[in-house]
């Protein structure tokens, strides 16, 4: 795997040479995420989120199965065992804001690594199957995030339930019938709640196999790298360990800061105050929302007001999924030879100044009371979303005209502070 | 291909979006929404600083205490609060012995050990605060069909807090001459009280502080009506979350050490990376 000269993994003492003869699982680690696995000497920290997601996972595995051990799926008690978890089970309240904050920060870095491969264009050949994998694992991280939500069967899990799985009933002829089986009734109770948690419990360790498949796809071409030009030699690569594992560690420190001063002193802030009222059927919460991480997806779901052919409520469903769905196709859309945005000067524009404004107005506009102005927004901005990827990604490569690139990583490494020439080899021999 | 499908998938969602843009923006000019009281009329949370506010915050018992004896003595005629039991009024720096007696001024339901029969009987610390009705239509029924809610949680369940329940409970007005000129439909009907701090405007809740006095400190402080609502507010935001102290003062540590952590580890980054990162030239 990898590259020629990638170091073999020397057993250090009797006891690791009988294992790895046995099962060659330290190998495989050292492989995976030690020495033994060559990478980019020039990555930025924009390369620091695929780590720490896998990070934000265990995270959220390890505090979720305490939480579970406390827990009451049952739609009388869910409530009140939620907040016998905040005030009597010991240091029960850290856990619930660690696995709460947790799945924000989970989103904040999945959205940063998504962010990476979009700008560096990393889904392009060879890497198409890690992307596509990494849209799998999206699709499985939100799934788990909205089902988890509803476990503490608050207004907003209620709502936020009825909301969503309503989508269902937006289907021509069969929508109203798998809503029903979905739900295992006809509106979010004791059913469903039971089959979310089981769900939620599953999902996760459903990722970590699709994670694993994630990485080892990312093991064949290995990692790309800010230039987008591909590994020439040895001296373009450093080994995993110790350069990323140091390079991370110091990344994982700054991510702890963050995050362990939201779960400490502002633990509600990403929350929604009507989660503390107990679901109640009967009464509409004023402005249902989802979870800020889903803001975007909601704003295009409500952007389609009118019944153009098809009802409008449909429209949005369409539109929601196929948003994050035509991703999965980003790789045969994006023609440009060039992968990263540094040396795309008119992607670059789009990007920064189209897309990017783009979706921080479809995020403010999801979580913003309906208002015809938020709803005017979100028309305009699902319109841009759409054409971005569907139209200008795959038409701008046959008009840009893309700048010089560095010869390799090690020339790119070397004369940082110089204008690199195309195609010239200035990189002393290391 | 894919990129011609995709473009037409790509132009045709942007069309339907761009219709109902354009139908929804000749709506909104032709028939613009009409203005609403609520929208118009309604204020956010007045300002108040309570001591347990902020990363050093720290509970001020007496405070504490003194907005239990409002909630006893007012609230607690309507409202219940089920998550809190007497024996966490330990916290409010009551001995065992204080507990066990506060417990037992309230009444609490039981059953009797030779009947068997449902009577109410002295609470004990492992008991929870009663609820003042038996069931949901009793409440509604007493409260002009609004039942009230339990306030265990209401200073993190609703925007603002304790200073929403402060700004509620000191909020109450007759509607302006301006509201009513304009909404007439917005004057507070029967059995309703108008507080612009409420969402809707109106609300079922009688006003509950009064008057000056209307319960008895014995700490000597004077019991007027911003007192007693700020003391209960302060109240709620400990009921609301029992661990909010403990929380703040545990962050500190945590964050000490993983800035600790964290500056090691960058330390030994850039120990690791000085042999391959090229000097920085200075020609
Ligand atoms: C006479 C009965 C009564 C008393 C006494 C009373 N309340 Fe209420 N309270 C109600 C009712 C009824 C409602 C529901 C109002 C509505 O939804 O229109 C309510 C609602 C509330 C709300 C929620 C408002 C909202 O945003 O939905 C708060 C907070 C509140 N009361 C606090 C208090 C406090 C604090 C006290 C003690 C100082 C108190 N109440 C005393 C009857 C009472
Ligand atoms: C639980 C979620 C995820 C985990 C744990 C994870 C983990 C990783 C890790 C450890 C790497 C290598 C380090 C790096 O390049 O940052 C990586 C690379 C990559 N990931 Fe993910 N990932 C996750 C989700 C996603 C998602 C949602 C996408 C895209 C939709 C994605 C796309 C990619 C791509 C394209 C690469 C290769 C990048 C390159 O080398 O340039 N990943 N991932």
């Amino acid at each position: 795997m990898s590259f020629a000269w990638a170091k073999q993994y020397e057993p250090s003492n009797g006891l690791m040479r009988w294992v790895d003869e046995k099962l060659p699982l330290p190998r495989l680690v050292y492989n995976a995420v030690g020495a033994g696995y060559p990478v980019p000497r020039n990555l930025n920290y924009m390369w620091n989120f695929g780590v720490l997601a896998g990070f934000a996972l265990v995270l959220q595995i390890v505090t979720g199965v305490i939480l579970a051990m406390h827990y009451a799926a049952n739609a009388e008690v869910a409530f009140a065992s939620v907040e016998h978890i905040m005030r009597d089970v010991n240091w029960g309240w850290m856990l619930r804001y660690a696995h709460a904050n947790g799945a924000s920060f989970f989103f904040v870095v999945i959205y940063l690594h998504i962010f990476r491969g979009l700008f560096y264009s990393s889904y392009k050949a060879p890497r198409e199957m890690i992307w596509l994998l990494g849209v799998v694992i999206f699709l499985l991280v939100m799934a788990t995030a909205f089902m988890g939500y509803v476990l503490p069967w608050g207004q907003m899990s209620f709502w936020g339930a009825k909301v969503i799985t309503g989508l269902f009933g937006a289907i021509p002829l069969v929508g109203e019938s798998i809503q029903v089986w979905l739900l295992g009734g006809f509106a979010p109770d004791n059913a469903a709640l039971n089959r979310f948690f089981s769900l939620h419990f599953l999902l996760p360790f459903v990722t970590a196999g699709v994670i694993i498949l994630h990485i080892w796809a990312l093991h064949i071409p290995g990692s790309s790298n800010p230039t987008g030009v591909e590994v020439k030699s040895e001296s373009d690569t450093v080994p995993f360990h110790p350069y990323y594992t140091a390079k991370d560690g110091f990344g994982l420190g700054i991510f702890l800061l963050i995050y362990f001063a939201v779960v400490f002193f502002l633990p509600n802030y990403l929350g929604h105050a009507d989660n503390y009222i107990e679901a109640n059927p009967l009464a509409t919460p004023a402005n249902i929302v989802p979870e800020w991480y889903f803001w975007p997806f909601y704003a295009i779901l409500r952007a389609f007001t009118f019944d153009f052919i098809l009802p409008a409520k449909l429209w949005g469903v369409l539109a929601m999924f196929a948003s994050i769905l035509l991703w999965f196709f980003l790789p045969w859309l994006d023609k440009s030879p060039v992968r990263s945005g540094h040396y795309r000067p008119l992607f670059r524009k789009f990007f920064w100044f189209g897309l990017i404004p783009c979706i921080l107005v479809l995020g403010y506009c999801g979580g913003a009371h309906l208002s015809p102005w938020t709803i005017a927004l979100s028309q305009l901005a699902t319109a841009y979303y759409f054409l971005h990827f569907l139209v200008i990604l795959p038409l701008i490569s046959s008009f840009e005209k893309t700048e010089p690139m560095p010869y390799s990583i090690t020339d790119a490494v070397l004369n940082a502070d110089k204008k690199p020439v195309l195609g010239e080899n200035t990189s002393p021999a290391v | 291909m894919a990129r011609l499908i995709a473009i037409l998938v790509g132009l045709g969602f942007t069309l339907v979006v761009l219709i109902s843009f354009g139908v929804d923006t000749y709506t909104s000019i032709t028939e613009p929404a009409p203005e609403t009281a609520e929208h118009k009329f309604h204020l956010e949370p007045k300002a108040v600083s309570f001591p347990h506010d902020g990363v050093f915050g720290k509970w001020d018992t007496a405070q504490l205490q003194r907005g239990y004896v409002v909630y006893k003595e007012v609230c607690a005629a309507c409202h219940s609060m089920k998550f809190v039991a007497f024996r966490d009024l330990a916290d409010l720096g009551y001995t065992e012995p204080e507990v066990q007696a506060l417990a037992a001024e309230w009444q609490v339901p039981g059953v009797d050990p030779q009947t068997g029969e449902a009577v109410l009987r002295a609470g004990e610390p492992t008991d929870y605060f009663p609820s003042p009705y038996p069931n949901a239509v009793a409440a509604a029924a007493a409260n002009n069909n609004a039942i009230p809610p339990d306030l265990s949680l209401m200073a993190k369940a609703r925007h603002g807090g304790a200073e929403y329940i402060y700004s509620l409970l000191t909020g109450y007005q007759e509607p302006s001459e301006e509201l009513l000129a304009e909404f007439p439909e917005a004057a507070p009907g029967q059995g309703l009280y108008h507080n612009p701090y409420f969402p809707n405007l109106n609300l079922a809740m009688a006003p509950p502080l009064t008057a000056t006095g209307q319960v008895s400190y014995e700490d000597g402080t004077e019991a007027t009506i911003p007192q007693m609502a700020k003391d209960v507010s302060a109240f709620l935001s400990w009921t609301a979350e029992p661990t909010k102290v403990k929380r703040t003062q545990t962050g500190w540590p945590v964050l000490g050490f993983v800035l600790f952590a964290t500056i090691l580890a960058y330390l030994s980054k850039k120990q690791i990376w000085a042999a391959v990162k090229p000097a920085k030239r200075k020609d």
